[in-house]
């Protein structure tokens, strides 16, 4: 027989790398049978005890609301006041963690072995980046965030800097530039290094443990150096049991948070009626959406519509750009990343600071919120990132993105502000963010005011949408994969199972209330996965010191 | 009639092909023509290999295994998915084109209720391919 696997198929031989032998087998504890006409092939115990206790957690916030209500709203400000120096030192070290993996030799392994070639090119790489985790957040807070810290009149002014207003509304004119800068900067802070780093440590584990390893891919594979063959058992249940948990309300909750802002942006553009029906519409419109794109497949759906997004929402961001004036948002997009530099160690700093309001209310609780999404954004990132060195992996999760959400807001921001300085009486944005707080309208108050209101608002909500639908299906794919105990090729009724539940779970929801009560409950979940992302950058450092040894 | 079969393998589940490989060597000793044995895989470490290079070298054993026991001339072809549950018609397609072959003769399920939402692999591989495609049932 001949042999024609060297230049067909396979991409080249895959080179060294050091797998870790171990006796467990992919699958070994999976349960693959059929139930009329769908095939199944599901991890036992973690597809059953994530799904009855999801059911559950919903069945407990429909039944008594007020009580799950009450116990969350003060466990999430509890935990992210109380542990507020926690988080911010995790974060700080995972920003560290990963500006010395770039410059150390251990930057030069290849995520799955040495000779091989990335699955992605940049764009659409970059493009699922964006696209899992942070698309939506971007266009929630580019406009609301920035706003925010430049007036807030409730006292939560990043390290206590000045108003630009007076109480009872008037300008003040000298203190704009610190506002202004102040503003950007701490903007900036929440959606440049640190965030992006959550992501890139959690990722790295998983690229380094499936790829070079050989390891499941599944969360508790990260786990190995850690708790050794205990990660086939319990332990790994738990893990990855509270990953799926964690990510499908965190993909529900948000849903139906979305559906009610893509709500409250179609009654402010359009005036369609904002009640709970429209919103269940969106939902299952969205989750129809979502349902195409991962029957489609990696490629097919989830590639090809976070490209989609990202061309829409550069056109967007230039629009804004020249329509707001390219030149005074182009000066303060280069005055906000000085800025950044110089006031990153005294944000990062969780000692000896008064603005509490900012330092609780939004750092800490930015990153539970960071951390709790990062089993899902990691496992999807990792999943696309095979074939990249450990360097130019951080680089381009932590730096690029960094640029690209910095850019973003002082964008969005800076045109909101010129926008605020321009006519602080009449201004929509003023009205919907400083003067009432209406977080929904703030992109379409911004845009308002802006030519072509109606084609750009629209624009924005169908980017609101879509990024919804990349979240939903990412999350769908990352799901079934944990709950298939790593298997990839999974039957495709799971996925469209996780994804129409997801869709569900947002509706019961919704309907019901409790929304809130559960996305406090999974940003809740940040703190215990804190303490296993620290434990994740010591398996990773151990893993790429044996990875280095072994070729 | 034909120059090259090409066989579709799943390494996972061979115990269910066994009538179509055995239908795949029959034909292949009979128009004494090699025959292309196509498993797909993901770069994702599967319950069969750690990476695609381990999934390449079981294929290799499995092709000459069976080849030696039916006496065919037989060749591997690891195929590589990114996404494998949606992707595996795809991958099948393109092989087609890498082996050059000119019949297929794959395995596929007794059709059910679902085969009206989304279709069986075999018969949309013998919907799209421009060659031969024979499908066996189990």
């Amino acid at each position: 027989m001949s042999d024609e696997t060297a230049n067909q198929g396979i991409p080249a031989p895959e080179g060294a790398s050091q797998i870790i032998e171990t006796d467990y087998k992919i699958g070994q504890d999976n349960i693959a049978t059929q139930i009329g006409p769908f095939g199944l092939d599901i991890h036992n115990p973690v597809f059953v005890i994530s799904g009855l206790s999801i059911v559950a957690f919903v069945a407990y916030a429909l039944m008594a609301p007020d009580q799950a209500g009450e116990f969350f709203g003060w466990l999430r400000p509890t935990l992210t006041s109380t542990f507020d120096w926690f988080f911010l030192w995790s974060a700080n070290i995972f920003v560290i963690f990963c500006l010395i993996l770039i410059v150390t030799p251990y930057g030069s392994v290849r995520l799955g072995g040495e000779n091989a070639t990335p699955d992605y090119g940049y764009a659409g790489w970059f493009a699922m980046l964006f696209a899992a985790g942070m698309g939506i957040g971007l266009m929630f807070f580019g406009v609301l965030e920035p706003v925010y810290y430049f007036g807030t009149p409730w006292g939560d002014e990043p390290l206590g800097v000045v108003r630009p207003f007076t109480e009872d509304g008037a300008l003040i004119e000298e203190n704009i530039e610190a506002a202004r800068r102040m503003a950007l900067a701490a903007t900036s802070y929440h959606w440049a290094l640190h965030p992006w780093a959550i992501y890139a440590v959690v990722a790295l584990a998983l690229a380094l443990f499936t790829y070079n390893k050989g390891l499941p891919l599944t969360i508790r594979s990260a786990f190995y150096p850690i708790f050794g063959e205990r990660v086939w058992g319990w332990t790994g249940h738990i893990i990855d049991t509270l990953a799926v948990f964690a990510t499908l309300f965190g993909l529900a909750t948000s849903l139906g948070f979305g559906a009610q802002q893509a709500n409250a942006g179609l009654e402010f553009v359009y005036g369609v009626p904002n009640n709970v029906t429209v919103q269940v519409i969106l939902i299952i419109a969205i989750t129809a959406v979502a349902l195409i794109s991962v029957l489609r497949g990696l490629d097919g759906g989830v590639k090809l519509l976070s490209e989609i997004n990202m061309v829409i929402a550069f056109v967007l961001l230039f629009f804004v750009l020249f329509a707001a004036g390219a030149g005074t948002i182009v000066t303060e997009f280069g005055k906000g990343i000085v800025a950044y530099f110089q006031e990153v160690i005294p944000l990062s700093n969780p000692h000896g600071r008064e603005d509490t309001g900012y330092m609780q209310g939004w750092t800490a609780f930015y990153w539970a919120w960071w951390i709790s999404w990062s089993p899902f954004v990691g496992m999807f990132i990792a999943r696309v990132s095979r074939g990249r060195t450990v360097r130019e992996f951080v680089i381009c999760v932590l730096i690029i993105p960094s640029l690209v959400c910095m850019f973003w807001m002082a964008v969005f921001g800076g045109a909101a502000i010129e926008q605020v300085i321009a006519d602080p009486s009449g201004s929509a944005v003023k009205a919907q963010v400083i003067d009432s707080y209406n977080p929904p309208l703030s992109l379409f108050a911004m845009l308002g005011e802006l030519p072509l209101a109606g084609i750009t608002s629209t624009i924005g909500i169908i980017l609101v949408i879509v990024f919804f639908v990349t979240s939903s299906d990412s999350g769908s794919l990352v799901i079934d994969t944990i709950t298939a105990g790593g298997k990839v090729d999974a039957p495709v009724p799971q996925r469209v199972f996780w994804c129409t539940f997801e869709g569900l779970v947002a509706i019961a929801l919704l309907i019901g209330g409790g929304l809130g009560a559960l996305q406090a409950m999974v940003i809740s979940t940040g703190l215990p996965f804190t303490i296993i992302l620290l434990l994740i950058c010591w398996a990773v450092f151990k893993g790429l010191v044996e990875e280095r040894r072994s070729t | 009639m034909f120059k090259r079969i090409m066989a579709p393998v799943d390494l996972a589940h061979v115990d269910g092909l066994r009538r179509a490989l055995d239908c795949a060597a029959d034909l292949a000793r009979h128009y004494d023509v090699p025959v292309s044995y196509v498993g797909v895989t993901s770069s994702a470490p599967s319950q069969l290999a750690h990476n695609p290079e381990e999934f390449g070298e079981k294929l290799k054993a499995f092709v000459s295994s069976e080849a030696t026991s039916h006496g065919v001339n037989g060749t591997a072809h690891a195929a590589v998915s990114h996404d494998p549950t949606t992707d595996i018609d795809d991958a099948l397609m393109r092989a087609i084109d890498e082996t050059g072959a000119d019949l297929v003769v794959m395995a596929s399920h007794v059709p059910n209720a679902l085969d009206y939402i989304w279709p069986s692999n075999g018969g949309k591989l013998a919907e799209h391919a421009k060659c031969s495609v024979m499908v066996v049932r189990p």
